[in-house]
């Protein structure tokens, strides 16, 4: 391969076809490409927009600015290693990468998961659910002009990033979950932080509603705009708040709880009409459902081990290496060449703040596995922002893809 | 999930309307897999519609390298109804990795298809806009093929970039 291919970005750009537009004869088009760089599309999206006037006719997205590929370097390998880089993926929820992981491999190895490791598992995944929520409510803010409502968003995902802090010694990216159950258990005070967190944080949902749900602009903005019917969005594969907002109310963690969440009492948000004042109301309304689910699983929280007791797959506890030969063998086992899995395959999905997060691994055998493949519902999701925006102006493309909530590091993975 | 016996059910079912479509089935850690002819894809999809899995959650590429046939590709079924879900797995040689698409029936196919195609290289006959979807276009190559190698791409930093030539 050339070092500095020569490539013709006129001819790379004639070879995306854009679809076939029906208009009369006099009608103008401009062709107007929009980032990859470009603070409203969430990350480097780029949009090919075919406009006539204001009004857009045809958009394509092109993606693949941030294709890193994870998928490939989890080939290469031992399955805990796996865990950091998965995370990376879809950066704003870490923590639901890492359990679609996790879930697949413990599948594989049919290993239990501890009903503390459980609880801990969910009290984390819903409060990144709250944050994961909470940039999209800022960064949509930002993206129709309510600038109070960037900062506000950014300073409560924050209060949220110090828990993780606190539990794991990461504030991104934490690697807290492993396979059979978490890293390790909640230190003291933490249970006191997260309450002290949920108990504050109705206030300020309460605010933001106070500030934009009957803001003038915002409703005209958002109101009856980039409607699609639920019918299309399935056709799509479109899961999550998008599809909850025309009223289906498929939501994983109810329809096939995992991770024990049938113990919890919630409800799941729906939309009537499914445009993007529903979108906005839906991811509201979900982050109440995530504190109520928080504090029960805080209030319920089981005694016992926070891993699995199988030594195979779990890291003996530290005070164990000085005095025991076998777990010194299993600790040596495990950090050099990891832990071995039966061959299969297996697709673990889960509800994400996107939608359903899907995890294919595919084991061979060997202590890495074989292919590693994320159904990313940002991915799916994206497909269906042209029939959204199709005939709207382009001011409301932008608030549409900004409630769409496309997160790029887990489209191009 | 659909137990075993359901899955036979439904392999001979898909039997009865074409004696070659269907090539096994497994059930392992509660999934159950149906494995059918490639020219038997889009059938057996229809099929599954039919019985409520009318919502196609994903579809992976898989390489089985060094077995053969190479590569596989999977789908992803649903039924949200019931919570059900299938999955249909087609295996291609890489001398003729022709699958027919599903997105004109499955429009969620789309964006799925491609990153197969770009990551593997099977060809979905019948796609309407068969691109790679995340790679460079003028790329070669499938990078997720098992036999291609980590650590390939040449990096341009100034200083291994060929030197101008002053005129």
């Amino acid at each position: 391969m050339a070092l500095t291919p020569d490539i013709d970005y006129r001819e790379m750009e004639k070879s995306v076809e854009l679809s076939e537009i029906q208009h009369g004869g006099d009608d103008e088009f401009l062709t107007l490409n929009m980032g990859p760089h470009h603070p409203a599309t969430h990350g480097v999206l780029r949009l090919l927009t075919t406009l006539e006037g204001e009004v857009v006719r045809d958009v394509k997205p092109i993606i693949g600015y941030v294709h890193t590929g994870i998928e490939k370097t989890c080939e290469d390998k031992a399955y805990w290693k796996v865990i950091p880089i998965v995370e990376r993926m879809d950066y704003l929820s870490y923590y639901f990468n890492a359990l679609a992981f996790c879930g697949a491999v413990e599948t594989l190895l049919e290993v239990d998961v501890p009903p503390r490791a459980q609880y801990l598992r969910v009290i984390h995944l819903e409060l990144n659910r709250i944050a994961s929520h909470l940039i999209w409510l800022a960064t949509g803010g930002l993206d129709l002009g309510a600038m109070s409502v960037f900062w506000y968003g950014w300073r409560d995902r924050d209060q949220i990033l110090d828990l993780f802090e606190m539990s794991s010694g990461q504030r991104m990216h934490t690697r807290y979950f492993q396979v059979g159950g978490v890293m390790e258990d909640i230190p003291s005070g933490f249970e006191a932080a997260v309450r002290r967190f949920t108990s504050g944080f109705p206030t300020r949902l309460d605010q933001f509603e106070d500030l934009i749900d009957k803001n003038e602009i915002v409703l005209q903005r958002l109101r009856n705009v980039a409607a699609v019917d639920e019918q299309t969005l399935l056709g799509l594969g479109v899961t999550g708040p998008l599809l909850r907002a025309t009223g289906n109310p498929f939501d994983l963690r109810k329809a096939a709880p995992y991770c024990s969440y049938d113990h919890f009492d919630f409800k799941i948000p729906v939309g009537t009409v499914g445009d993007n004042y529903d979108r906005y109301r839906v991811r509201m309304a979900e982050m109440r459902e995530s504190l109520k689910i928080v504090e029960q699983a805080l209030d319920g929280l089981p005694e016992g081990a926070y891993i699995t007791e199988n030594r195979k797959i779990a890291l003996p506890p530290r005070h164990e290496l000085a005095t025991s030969m076998e777990a010194l063998i299993h600790h040596f086992k495990l950090v050099t060449e990891g832990f071995r899995v039966p061959p299969g395959e297996v697709y673990y999905p889960i509800e994400s703040p996107r939608g359903e997060l899907g995890c294919f691994v595919r084991s061979d055998g060997s202590a890495k596995p074989a292919r590693v493949h994320m159904r990313d519902p940002s991915f799916v999701n994206l497909q269906a922002f042209k029939p959204m925006v199709q005939d709207l102006y382009i001011a409301d493309l932008i608030a549409t893809l900004a409630m769409l909530d496309p997160i790029l590091g887990g489209i191009d993975r | 999930m659909p137990d075993a016996t359901g899955l036979e059910l439904i392999a001979g079912e898909l039997r009865d309307a074409d004696a070659e479509a269907v090539l096994g089935t497994l059930h392992f850690r509660g999934r159950a897999t149906l494995l059918v002819h490639p020219d038997a894809v889009v059938g057996t999809l229809e099929h599954l519609r039919g019985r409520g899995f009318n919502f196609l959650a994903s579809v992976h590429g898989v390489d089985y390298f060094p077995e053969e046939p190479r590569l596989g590709v999977m789908y992803e079924m649903l039924d949200m109804r019931t919570v059900d879900r299938i999955s249909v797995k087609t295996r291609v040689h890489t001398e003729h990795p022709h699958v027919p698409s599903v997105t004109p029936g499955w429009p969620t196919a789309d964006l799925q298809e491609r990153e197969v195609y770009d990551m593997f290289g099977v060809i979905f006959s019948g796609h309407p806009d068969l691109r790679r979807s995340h790679m460079p276009e003028d790329y070669e190559g499938h990078p997720q093929r098992r036999d291609f190698p980590i650590g390939g791409e040449p990096v341009l930093y100034t200083h291994n970039e060929p030197r101008r030539e002053p005129e």
